[in-house]
């Protein structure tokens, strides 16, 4: 199998992409008044009583008997009212079809503008959305509304449509031909049968002549044709049906920023259509693109957009000159065919220069170039103007000329008397080709003008005068303005590739140091922040980055900081993300916005959205900056990508981890749960037949075990949901310790606690239930590891910058080693008496809420008497110091 | 016939209610029971009980609404009985115009004990009392004096004021909202270290043994008590 053989990736693509979308059927007609929307109703009828839910979403009967008898019966999703301009306009309600989901919903009027403030500004954009819902769509459609013939339609009918639909829309739909011969039709228009807006009447009426007519439905039929073609084409290829079709044809379209650009995408499409072939529509950036106005840049997005709508794609190539710009750019592409339009310059210019066309002929062999007529108009005044600014130079320029042209004749003057009057003009060249190299043409043709003045005025004979007595000396003026002009031209180029490498330069420059930002972001946050400002920062823009949540997109990150979003924005952006698509001012979606929304896409989906504004109310992002937004949006997306899933990773590991304590807890639990129970039931069952006092102390004992274990559990919930509730008041640890004391007496049977504790002991400001619970903890662990009868010691000493509160054991202590792992949960001492423990949770407990507090735990082993003294750290900052009786007010 | 203090029992769990039971009927109490917040409300009208024990957790209400509805309705003291130990609960109640609280699990005897307290304090609330003896402290409210052992001790107004605030319903937790509110200025109100500045110099003055209070003790983030002579509380029985 050869590589023509193989299944296109392209149409195996499309194939994919269509399963689970929903399919489009146009009705197709060559004028208005063929009965499409009779023929859809028609057809809408014929599924319904089929079994498929079909409603209405919009169709214009315009007042027609037959065509509102056959909307009745279908179910009609109700207009959406929006005010405009005083006026209420019904438009598609969109939201209202998707909540319904039909099956199949009929749509008229497919390249209808939607009411300013609608989602999309066209209805085939919500015609496609509802399409990507999974929802069948049936639409009609005039052929002069098809994009790409507009203009074929314009020349022969001269009435052009401002409503049009990307040919992409019709490449994957059914289409069906509304046919009827052009007589009947001129017949049913003068019935009156025809609707017609009243305003477009008269302009309507030459475009229904006959032969126009008879045009029009020639191209319907050839478009229908077409798509069938495609669509058969298509299946070929993703079936890998080998088959011979041109392959390798790749056409290039160079655009500028002049209107006429619009034709020659329009022409590209055709020849793409008719070939089969990939097409890319490339604007070569010159250093004559940095003079170009606001009005200029936009007209080249427009062009580019056009271009992409009608399934280019798009490049934007820096390059010291259009020719070899679009020479290295067809040479990469590989392209066999490309579109140009004939230069709108003076006919002098091209003499001079040589016409791009014909360089363009001359340098590139294998591929066919396509000239294009510009449209006269396009050749409008005003071109000149853009271009003059900066050409001129500054003043400054022309002082430094003239000096160094006073310069030359001053030191000719001092070397006249040494060397040959001929020479003498040799000297003017210095400060020619100066100017002409550092200031440009026009300084070099002024100081070559000034120096051929100069030259004549002080050393031509006669001198003094301006006269010139020896043709000779003609040519030596001659001379200096032509060097002027080769000079100044060179400098030039060289300079403006100079620019350009600078630019590109700069570009990659902030490209590399946007990644290496990127990669120094700590976490999330900081990313996003940091992606804002850098983006802000090149792009000189206001930046936003929203995420998805549950309700709706949430801003995380704004430079310069931004709380809140409109309503239209926020639509935007979630649009934005459920599309994939730019959403917003700018872009084909709603555009009422102020922010230009574009999605962080990634393989995975849309990660959110990146917006951006301008103060100014000048669209967001200029042309020429859309591939620097764009390669920053990807590393964006790549960075925010690899964060989510460290992020991710992180988390998956703390789960584990998670998942094991868990075990290990549950283990533990229905260990210490089971345990004091089964000696309560069975107790509780012996005391039925043998009433004892003994047995009744064991369930009381028992009981207060579980009692505490289970108290021990809940606040272990607490602490590791991270949600103490805290209540912090100035406490007295005096008392915090006795009734610590008081509350473990009896578990503590066999110790006497001891609270050693100066009543004057400064009052803290802590949680007095938390450090209960902790005093209550550290004694249970006390009481359970200190040999009998030996006292327990709780003690606070105010040291130099903090209280330290210890609860001290006499018994084997801590080994060696244990004095941070004891207050980890489920740590049980290694080599101890297991039935003295409990679950580990104690100490785990004490740590817990000492840290919420702001205290800090540690463990340690006395000496003498030898033991165990885990001690509570107080702050200075949580004491309350030198409050004494005479303090209270 | 000796009249016996009525007391209605409210809890959603038959065990608890079979088991306060058997204690209070021990203590020679009669006993009414409700099951939920509806029938408490009907059982508190009719039975007109001297004491309520209400359990926080009813299956129809939450119990906390309950406290001022049943203290606005009846002339019942109200014993709040709960297993929720959040501190904020205890004190809310209690501002609420609960008498007292007791959490569960909780000792037969610490309940028996805390009703006489209450009843005690139900008796003596319309004179109030007029005199008291905790340990060997004597205090006189109408002469607004104290005595340790015979010999008078010397109170500063304030100590006084918190002291006799304790005094009011000797037994019962006071909160530290209801002492300060009574003896500060409305602004300290949430300064608690003055308080306990003042309880300090108390048991200085009253106790034997300031290092094992006994005549005030303290009730973790909730407030402070006056411990009651057990002889007083069964007089006042």
């Amino acid at each position: 199998m050869t590589d023509k053989d193989r299944p296109s990736p392209e149409a195996f693509l499309r194939q994919a992409a269509q399963e689970g979308r929903g399919r489009l059927k146009v009705f197709l007609g060559a004028a208005p008044g063929v009965g499409k929307t009779w023929e859809m109703l028609t057809d809408g009828r014929h599924r319904r009583e089929a079994g498929v839910d079909v409603v209405i979403g919009v169709v214009e009967t315009h007042g027609r008997r037959e065509t509102g008898a056959l909307v009745e019966g279908h179910e009609i999703v109700a207009r959406r009212e929006v005010d405009h301009q005083g006026h209420s306009l019904g438009e598609m309600d969109i939201d209202a079809i998707l909540e319904r989901r039909p099956q199949l919903v009929l749509v008229d009027e497919l390249a209808h503008s939607n009411a300013p403030g609608s989602r999309h500004p066209k209805r085939y954009q919500d015609v496609e959305e509802l399409l990507d819902a999974g929802i069948d769509v049936y639409s009609t459609l005039n052929i002069q509304h098809v994009e790409s013939l507009n203009d074929v339609v314009a020349s022969f009918t001269r009435v052009r449509v401002r409503e049009t639909v990307p040919d992409s829309i019709l490449e994957n739909a059914e289409i069906e031909v509304v046919d009827i011969p052009p007589d009947e039709l001129i017949e049913r228009l003068r019935d009156g049968k025809v609707y017609i807006p009243q305003e477009a009447t008269r302009a309507l009426t030459h475009f229904f002549s006959k032969s126009n007519l008879t045009a029009l439905r020639e191209l319907a039929l050839r478009r229908a044709a077409q798509a069938v073609d495609a669509q058969m084409l298509d299946h070929v290829r993703s079936h890998a049906l080998a088959g011979s079709f041109a392959v390798g044809e790749r056409i290039v379209v160079a655009v500028s920023e002049l209107p006429v650009a619009a034709e020659l995408v329009r022409a590209g499409k055709r020849l793409a259509d008719a070939l089969r072939a990939p097409w890319t529509a490339v604007y070569i950036e010159t250093r004559r693109s940095q003079s170009l106005t606001d009005e200029d840049r936009r007209q080249l997005a427009d062009t580019l957009a056009l271009a992409s709508r009608l399934g280019a794609s798009t490049a934007t190539v820096p390059a010291a000159s259009v020719v070899e710009g679009l020479q290295a750019f067809a040479r990469d592409a590989r392209a066999t065919q490309i579109v140009i339009g004939k230069s709108a310059r003076p006919w002098w210019f091209e003499m001079r220069h040589g016409s791009v066309v014909d360089q363009l002929v001359r340098m590139i062999d294998d591929v066919a170039v396509h000239v294009l007529p510009g449209e006269p108009e396009a050749k409008a005044a005003g071109r000149r103007a853009v271009a003059a600014p900066g050409r001129w130079g500054t003043p400054s320029d022309y002082i430094w000329s003239l000096a160094m042209v006073a310069a030359m004749t001053a030191l000719g003057r001092l070397l006249i008397e040494v060397i040959d009057l001929g020479n003498i003009s040799l000297l003017y060249l210095v400060p020619v080709m100066f100017a002409a190299a550092t200031f440009g043409l026009r300084a070099g043709l002024f100081a070559g003008l000034a120096s051929s003045l100069a030259y004549n005025f002080f050393f031509l004979p006669p001198t003094g005068t301006l006269t010139v007595n020896n043709p000779e000396n003609v040519i030596s003026i001659l001379v200096l303005l032509g060097v002027a002009i080769v000079t100044s031209q060179f400098a030039a180029r060289v300079r403006a590739q100079a620019d350009l490498a600078q630019s590109s330069a700069r570009q990659n420059a902030a490209l590399a140091s946007f990644s290496r930002l990127l990669t120094a972001a700590p976490d999330q946050d900081a990313l996003m922040q940091a992606i804002c400002a850098e983006v802000g920062r090149l792009l000189d823009v206001r930046t936003v980055i929203l995420l998805p949540s549950a309700d709706g997109p949430t801003l995380r990150a704004a430079v310069p900081p931004e709380d809140r979003l409109e309503q239209i924005e926020r639509a935007a952006a979630q649009w934005a993300m459920d599309n994939a698509q730019p959403a917003g001012r700018g872009s084909a979606t709603l555009t009422a916005s102020d922010w230009l929304f574009h999605p962080l896409r990634t393989t995975r989906g849309v990660l959110g959205v990146l917006g951006l504004t301008r103060d100014d109310a000048r669209e967001p992002v200029r042309s020429d900056q859309v591939p620097l937004l764009m390669s920053l949006l990807d590393q964006a997306s790549i960075a925010l990508d690899r964060m989510e899933l460290e992020e991710a990773s992180l988390r998956a590991r703390q789960i584990d981890e998670r998942d094991r304590l868990r075990s290990a807890l549950l283990s533990s639990v229905s260990h210490d749960l089971r345990t004091p129970l089964t000696t309560i039931l069975s107790a509780a069952q012996e005391m039925q037949r043998h009433p004892s006092p003994a047995l009744a102390e064991t369930i009381e004992a028992e009981a207060r075990r579980l009692n505490r274990f289970v108290s021990n559990l809940l606040d272990m919930v607490r602490v590791e949901a991270g949600a103490l509730p805290m209540k912090v008041e100035a406490t007295d640890l005096f008392d915090a310790a006795a009734s610590a004391a008081h509350d473990t007496r009896a578990s503590l049977a066999g110790h006497d606690v001891k609270v050693d504790i100066s009543p004057n002991i400064p009052l803290v400001r802590v949680d007095p239930v938390l450090l209960h619970h902790c005093l209550i903890n550290l004694l249970d662990n006390a009481g359970r590891y200190a040999d009998p009868d030996t006292p327990i010691t709780i003690r606070a000493r105010r040291t130099a910058d903090a209280i330290e509160l210890s609860v001290i054991d006499q018994g084997p202590g801590i080994a060696p080693g244990n004095e941070k792992r004891v207050f980890e949960t489920f740590t049980r001492l290694e080599g101890s008496d297991r039935a003295k423990h409990g679950t580990g949770l104690g100490l785990a407990i004490v740590k817990g809420f000492a840290e919420a507090m702001g205290l800090t735990v540690a463990a340690s082993n006395n000496e003498e008497p030898h033991g165990a003294c885990f001690t509570i750290r107080i702050p200075e900052a949580l004491i309350i110091t030198n409050l004494t009786d005479k303090d209270v007010p | 016939m000796k009249l016996r203090h009525k007391v209605l029992v409210v809890d959603d769990e038959l065990h608890i209610r079979r088991l306060i039971r058997a204690a209070l009927e021990r203590a020679d109490y009669a006993i009414v029971e409700a099951e939920n917040a509806r029938e408490a409300t009907e059982k508190l009208r009719d039975e007109r009980p001297d004491i309520t024990l209400l359990d926080l957790g009813l299956p129809d209400r939450d119990g906390l609404e309950l406290v001022p509805l049943f203290k606005q309705q009846s002339g019942t003291t109200l014993i709040v009985v709960s297993a929720r130990d959040a501190t904020e609960e205890k004190v809310a109640a209690l501002d609420l115009g609960a008498d007292d609280y007791l959490t569960k699990p909780f000792d037969t005897d610490e309940l028996l004990a805390r009703v006489r307290v209450a009843l005690r304090n139900r008796l003596t609330r319309d004179g109030g009392n007029l005199a008291l003896t905790v340990g060997d402290v004597q205090l006189d409210l109408v002469a607004r004096t104290v005595s340790k052992g015979g010999r008078e001790v010397h109170l500063t107004p304030k100590e006084y004021g918190v002291l006799a605030q304790l005094a009011r319903f000797p037994g019962r937790v006071i909160t530290h909202k209801q002492i300060m509110a009574e003896v500060w200025p409305h602004e300290h109100e949430h300064h608690v270290e003055y308080l306990r500045v003042l309880i300090r110099t108390l048991r200085q003055k009253l106790e034997t043994d300031p290092q094992q209070p006994q005549i005030i003790t303290n009730e973790l983030g909730i407030g402070y008590r006056l411990r009651v002579n057990s002889e007083s509380a069964e007089a006042g029985h």
